[in-house]
């Protein structure tokens, strides 16, 4: 988690990914929620490892990505293969606004509002 | 260029969220580059904003692809963002985010599901609003705009809102980004106005 992939070639990126740019779970917004269900093995991708680590606790797609050090994009792909193989589950945002019904409900407003003021 | 907080973040902010959270929601805040953004995420934010990229890959039919190799483009675009837990159930993410017309394809998918949008706007450069505001109306994304003033103070906020050809309907305030009492009220005219969408909004 401390390494940085930020300046790494997109060869290394290439590697990471094994060759994929697309096959990402399309539901991962960049704010689900991904928590995992078990630790690292041995041998696992030292990517895919770290997720496991930095996700004892619920964290955001997009939060994993900035820990990484690596494009959201990219850490789509290695979330998916760790939802498909059961090893994270994801929280997604929900009844997610569409552009027809773009307004939240009033309670998940009136939440919003109260906290903004304890800030 | 706003590039330090007025006041340090207080104690040690949590850096988990809660184990129960398990609802995201997302407030965009959209500008042209050095108005502010990421100074007015930081101001409310738990954590220290952070960094990542979202990149794109599309067909090149764009008139300024001149290399003339393949039929795909990749555009990356970086963004900062933080966040602040709500309560055992909830947390609000905030992306700070380029509003220039060559980077909001981006955000329609990082976008899409936010409660709304924050347009950081400078009275030097109007310009790098247009398309953002644009856009949001058009989208009927909820949004309020904020000049971050800088001291210039030279514009009344009517002048602002002429300038922009603003709807009387959406809020305009002025702000110091780098206050967090001045962020948090952004923040809260944004929402406040939502709630006021939601209440004219046809059942």
């Amino acid at each position: 988690m401390r390494r940085s992939h930020r300046d790494e070639s997109p060869d290394r990126l290439y590697v990471i990914t094994s060759g994929r740019s697309d096959g990402a779970d399309e539901a991962l917004d960049a704010v689900t929620l991904v928590v995992a269900e078990s630790g690292p093995t041995p041998g696992m991708q030292s990517e895919h490892a770290a997720i496991l680590r930095m996700c004892r606790g619920p964290m955001a797609v997009v939060e994993v990505a900035a820990h990484l050090g690596l494009p959201l994009a990219v850490t789509r792909i290695l979330l998916t293969d760790l939802l498909d193989g059961g090893r994270i589950t994801a929280r997604h945002p929900r009844p997610a606004p569409s552009p027809a019904h773009p307004l939240a409900s009033p309670d998940v407003l009136e939440k919003v509002l109260v906290a903004l003021h304890n800030l | 260029m706003h590039s330090t907080t007025s006041e340090p973040p207080t104690a040690d902010p949590p850096r988990s969220l809660p184990p129960t959270v398990d609802q995201a929601l997302k407030i965009a805040v959209v500008g042209g580059f050095g108005v502010g953004k990421t100074t007015l995420v930081r101001s409310v934010s738990e954590i220290r904003p952070l960094n990542t990229e979202e990149t794109m890959t599309r067909a090149g039919t764009g008139i300024d692809d001149l290399d003339g190799v393949e039929g795909k483009r990749t555009t990356t675009v970086a963004f900062d963002f933080g966040r602040i837990t709500l309560d055992a159930t909830s947390v609000l993410y905030l992306f700070g985010a380029p509003g220039q017309q060559r980077f909001w394809f981006l955000w329609d998918r990082l976008f899409s599901g936010a409660l709304g949008a924050v347009v950081l706007v400078d009275t030097r450069r109007l310009d790098d609003s247009f398309f953002a505001i644009d856009r949001l109306e058009a989208q009927g994304t909820p949004f309020v705009v904020a000049h971050n003033d800088f001291g210039e103070g030279a514009h009344t906020l009517e002048e602002i809102r002429a300038a922009l050809d603003l709807d009387p309907q959406v809020p305009l305030l002025r702000c110091d980004a780098r206050d967090r009492g001045s962020a948090k009220h952004v923040l809260i005219a944004l929402v406040e106005h939502i709630r006021t969408l939601i209440a004219q909004a046809p059942r």
